[in-house]
């Protein structure tokens, strides 16, 4: 018998009688199917404006650094001046978004920008969020062309650009994001829910920012 | 590791003398109880939240073999392999086989108890590759060649001064100059040349805390990055779970993740939680080429319709040990076994068997602290208790405590008995306690008279006294 | 409620379950815990068929033992309105635990759940049952309150001693850091593992003294026994008393541990 046969084997075992598998299955496929949603918390259930301006408490809150813009036009420069305020190099990775293309980056005749995945050479990132969280200020970024993993983790500060209107409340609202771009049960290859800048307790319990990950998280959020 | 968890007793003794250890163990109260209360606090939805979570897992368990199977056809139907390990050998043998077919020389690894229960480290170096240690905590103690004292926190046994002692010994670019008296700078030393070390790698090996039927996904909840890079660079990604870290969907991902990170370190969300489903895709660019799951069971489905099934609920958030007296006493090596505290008290046993594993379900004082913080509303005491029971059973008791057990209930299954010896003992012990109306030491009762001194009783039995009282009164009614 | 109805209710029959040891080494709390419920408006009785609750069998393992501790305790006191214990914790053993041992008998399972439904901690049965507000006590004394592990996290005491206590004409409250952390004594645990409780009691200990108070109450002997060892064998002064002692105004006898000034 196959491992797998095996084990599978022996937590049937337990289950009782065989006659109650179909009864089972069917509680699994409805789950499987409704993916009911469970309890909201209060905080996440704010309206829209409010979302927004929890979004951006909570993102400081838990570390990250936050800016408003009105326009995606007005990303590039929000992007430069962090950049100088900060006596980076005037360098920028990125992956593919289209909505990063509308960032006004002509006007910074200055910054060198860089496409593609980061082999670990570059100092600052920017990636587009598909979504973002309220009620824990975290941002969601999937994984391809558009945004490449790597950014995310690689820089030593990662800029996030977030439309408003793509913060919602609650994590949950974000599967129903992703479901709409991906399909029902399906996923990208890396979804990752990032909340504040790469952190450590290991020595003493003694918080410090920038352990792997980047240091910094710089969130604009344009509305 | 090697399991000493029957010289609890002779390792704790050591630890209360540790002053390194002991000064290292105050970070725990410190840094973790007060932190959790404020997350749960400022949730209004907390415990119901805990309540959820738990049906949840309960539902799970229920349809486990069920689930199981949806997850792996996700997986497979994302690209991914799908290895059923029944053992720790097995588990061992597989992630081997990964390796080798993938020339690995070095390996990195996220941080994971689960390779630390299987012995993954020790089984590649004596194959010829390297494993690495990429979480800052576990990276410190490969270097000592220890094992993590803490679920989460696998350092908290350690100072600054002896990391840096740790940093200069095996970091032999070193300058001698190197200011490395503050946490930051060492964090600093680490980031560096832990860098390198993921490029470097052929294979990334992660756990997981979660493994999600709907989507095939397996997600790791963490703090520094390291996991992300770990998995991201490798050209594999191996994930090695135990089959009850599966749950249904995305939804009931969410729900668990709410008191997850709040119980463990007191944040809303830890920094980072990955969902990862299947190698890289054609779009990709980046991501490793080949995703392999290795579900381990390794005791686990024995557990299930059993007295210790809610074990199975567990989410290694940490919260029991972080609110252990005993764990808070003596530290997590003391236990000598993979999982320490309280949620280490009730699965240790079910993994390696009680007879080699009795002192540990019996190291509480059942206060049930860990019970009130879980998040998964894990009855650990009960449990403890179970694990006892069975040792009863079994007589493995040890032999002075059973005696004696047995002696005193003799006495209580026979009230007659017990309150004519009681009224010829109480009066006796009374007045040995002389005017100081205390024992400084006392025969039979070293355990207690070591520390203590025993408070003398008062005289006479308060049944005897009651008796007395009744029939006066009875004599001036009539 | 007036008081002609007050009269023509029948006093509620309370069974006290002493606790061995109370029985045997502080027969005062037994005496302090018949006033209060006396206090209260119970007619209390003291069963002799009692010996303990079992709990030291139950913790061991020993669940044949405790099994037929429990079926006595329960025929000698099923008989009662109520049935209170001067410890939460052998009250939590009465009501929370003895349930689960007879899970799947026919002939007891009902039975034992009838039971516990009535029994209950001392002070809590005073505030929640009987509503009792201020028991008319006096004491000028600075306490401090150590909350018993399974009083508080099994049966939910906290507030109800602090609000009697604070109606104690002349008790001052000081609390304590950490007063709901396990003091160490943990039935056999403290012999068994005396090296870990020592750490843990002088923790606890050391808070107490902190606090400031002259003296340290709780609910449970056990834990009193054990904190009053350690604090006398620092040679402190505090003195330790079981909280009915305080609450029912009977502090004549020289407390458990301190100089008893």
């Amino acid at each position: 018998m196959s491992a797998r046969d095996s084990i599978l084997g022996k937590i049937r075992a337990t289950m009782g009688s065989p006659a109650s598998n179909d009864d089972r299955r069917k509680a699994v496929l409805e789950r499987l199917a409704d993916t009911p949603t469970g309890i909201i918390p209060g905080r996440a259930k704010l309206p829209k404006a409010e979302q927004v301006e929890l979004f951006c408490e909570m993102a400081e809150q838990f570390g990250a650094t936050l800016a408003r813009v009105s326009t995606y036009g007005e990303v590039a420069g929000e992007v430069s001046g962090y950049l100088r305020a900060r006596n980076l190099p005037a360098a920028i990775r990125m992956g593919a978004d289209e909505r990063l293309k509308k960032a006004g980056w002509e006007t910074e005749k200055n910054l060198e920008l860089r496409y593609g995945l980061s082999d670990g050479g570059d100092l600052a990132g920017v990636s587009h969020a598909t979504a973002g969280i309220a009620e824990t200020g975290t941002v969601a970024m999937m994984s391809g062309q558009d945004n490449p993993t790597t950014i995310n983790f690689l820089p030593e500060h990662h800029i996030v650009v977030i439309k408003a209107a793509d913060i919602k409340g609650d994590m949950e609202s974000v599967w129903a994001m992703v479901r709409k771009k991906q399909g029902k049960g399906e996923m990208p290859r890396a979804l990752n829910l990032i909340t504040g800048p790469s952190r450590s307790g290991d020595i003493e319990q003694t918080i410090l920012l920038g352990a792997h990950g980047p240091r910094a998280l710089h969130v604009i959020v344009v509305e | 590791m090697e399991l000493t968890a029957n010289k609890f007793k002779a390792n704790a003794s050591k630890a209360l003398v540790d002053a390194q250890l002991q000064k290292a163990l105050g970070n725990v109260e410190k840094g973790f109880i007060g932190k959790r209360q404020k997350a749960a606090d400022a949730l209004p939805e907390f415990d119901a939240l805990r309540d959820n979570a738990r049906d949840i897992k309960n539902h799970t368990l229920a349809h486990l073999d069920l689930y199981l199977e949806e997850y792996e056809r996700k997986v497979t139907a994302a690209g991914g392999h799908v290895h059923w390990a029944e053992t720790a050998e097995d588990a061992r043998r597989i992630v081997l086989d990964i390796c080798k077919k993938a020339n690995a020389r070095t390996v990195t690894k996220g941080k994971s108890m689960i390779t630390e229960e299987i012995a993954l480290n020790d089984h590649l170096s004596a194959n010829g590759i390297e494993p690495v240690e990429t979480d800052l905590g576990e990276y410190i103690i490969q270097l000592r060649g220890e094992h993590p004292s803490h679920i989460i926190a696998p350092a908290v046994h350690l100072n600054k001064e002896q990391v840096e002692g740790d940093f200069r010994r095996v970091h032999t670019h070193l300058a001698k100059d190197r200011d490395l008296t503050e946490p930051v700078s060492l964090l600093s030393e680490a980031r560096e040349v832990l860098r390198q070390r993921y490029f470097a790698a052929d294979v990334g090996i992660t756990g997981a805390n979660f493994l999600i039927a709907e989507t095939g996904s397996s997600v790791i909840v963490t703090n520094e990055g390291n996991g992300d890079l770990t998995q991201t660079l490798g050209k594999v990604h191996v994930v090695v779970a135990s089959i009850e870290k599966i749950v249904p969907t995305l939804e009931d991902t969410s729900q668990i993740l709410r008191v997850l990170a709040r119980s463990a370190t007191g944040q809303d969300m830890s920094v980072y939680t990955t969902f990862s489903t299947g190698p890289k895709r054609e779009e990709d660019p980046d991501g490793p080429d080949e995703y392999h799951v290795v579900l381990l069971d390794n005791g686990r489905s024995a557990m299930l319709g059993t007295e210790y099934q809610d074990m199975l609920r567990c989410i290694r958030c940490g919260a029991c040990m972080n609110h252990c007296p005993v764990y808070h006493a003596v530290g997590g090596h003391a236990y000598g076994s993979v999982y320490p505290g309280p949620m280490g008290a009730v699965l240790t046993p079910s993994l390696n068997g009680i007879d080699e594993t009795g002192q540990l379900p019996n190291a509480s004082t059942f206060c049930g602290r860990c019970e009130a913080v879980c998040p998964m509303r894990i009855p650990l005491p009960k449990m403890m208790r179970h694990w006892r029971e069975r040792e009863f059973e079994r007589n493995l008791t040890p032999a002075v405590a059973r005696y004696g057990l047995k002696a005193w209930a003799f006495f209580a299954k026979r009230p007659k008995l017990y309150r004519f010896a009681a009224s010829l003992g109480m009066p006796l012990l009374s007045l040995f306690g002389g005017t100081s109306r205390r024992f400084h030491a006392l025969p039979f009762a070293g355990g207690w008279t070591r520390y203590r001194d025993l408070p003398a009783p008062e005289g006479r039995t308060f049944q005897q006294a009651w008796a007395q009282r009744e029939a006066l009164k009875q004599e001036a009614g009539h | 409620m007036t008081s002609s109805e007050t009269k023509s209710a029948r006093q509620p029959r309370v069974g006290l379950f002493a606790t061995c040891l109370v029985d045997l080494f502080r027969p005062s709390v037994g005496f302090a815990s018949v006033k209060l419920l006396q206090d209260a408006g119970c007619e209390v009785h003291v069963p002799v068929a009692q010996t303990c609750c079992g709990q030291p069998a139950y913790n061991t393992g020993d669940r044949a033992d405790t099994r037929e501790i429990a079926e006595q305790v329960i025929e000698a006191f099923e008989e009662f309105d109520f049935v209170v214990a001067p410890s939460g914790s052998c009250a939590s053993m009465l009501k929370k635990h003895y349930p689960g041992l007879f899970e799947g008998d026919p002939a007891w399972e009902e039975r034992s759940r009838t039971f516990s439904a009535k029994c209950h901690e001392l002070i809590s049965f005073l505030t929640d049952v009987m509503m009792v507000r201020d028991t008319g006590a006096q004491l000028k004394a600075r306490i401090t309150y150590h909350d018993s592990c399974s009083g508080l996290r099994e049966l939910n005491i906290s507030e109800q001693p602090r609000k009697l206590l604070g109606n104690v004409s002349g008790l001052e409250v000081q609390e304590m850091t950490d007063s709901h952390v396990c003091c160490g004594f943990g039935g056999t645990f403290c012999v068994k593992y005396s090296d870990i409780s020592n750490a843990i009691v002088t923790k606890k200990v050391g808070n107490i003294d902190a606090s400031g108070a002259d003296m340290l109450l709780a609910g449970d002997l056990g834990c009193l026994m054990n904190m009053a060892g350690k604090l006398k064998r620092q040679g402190s002064d505090v003195e330790v008393r079981h909280v009915a002692e305080v609450l029912a105004g009977m502090t004549s006898q020289p407390p458990i541990a301190g100089s008893g000034k």
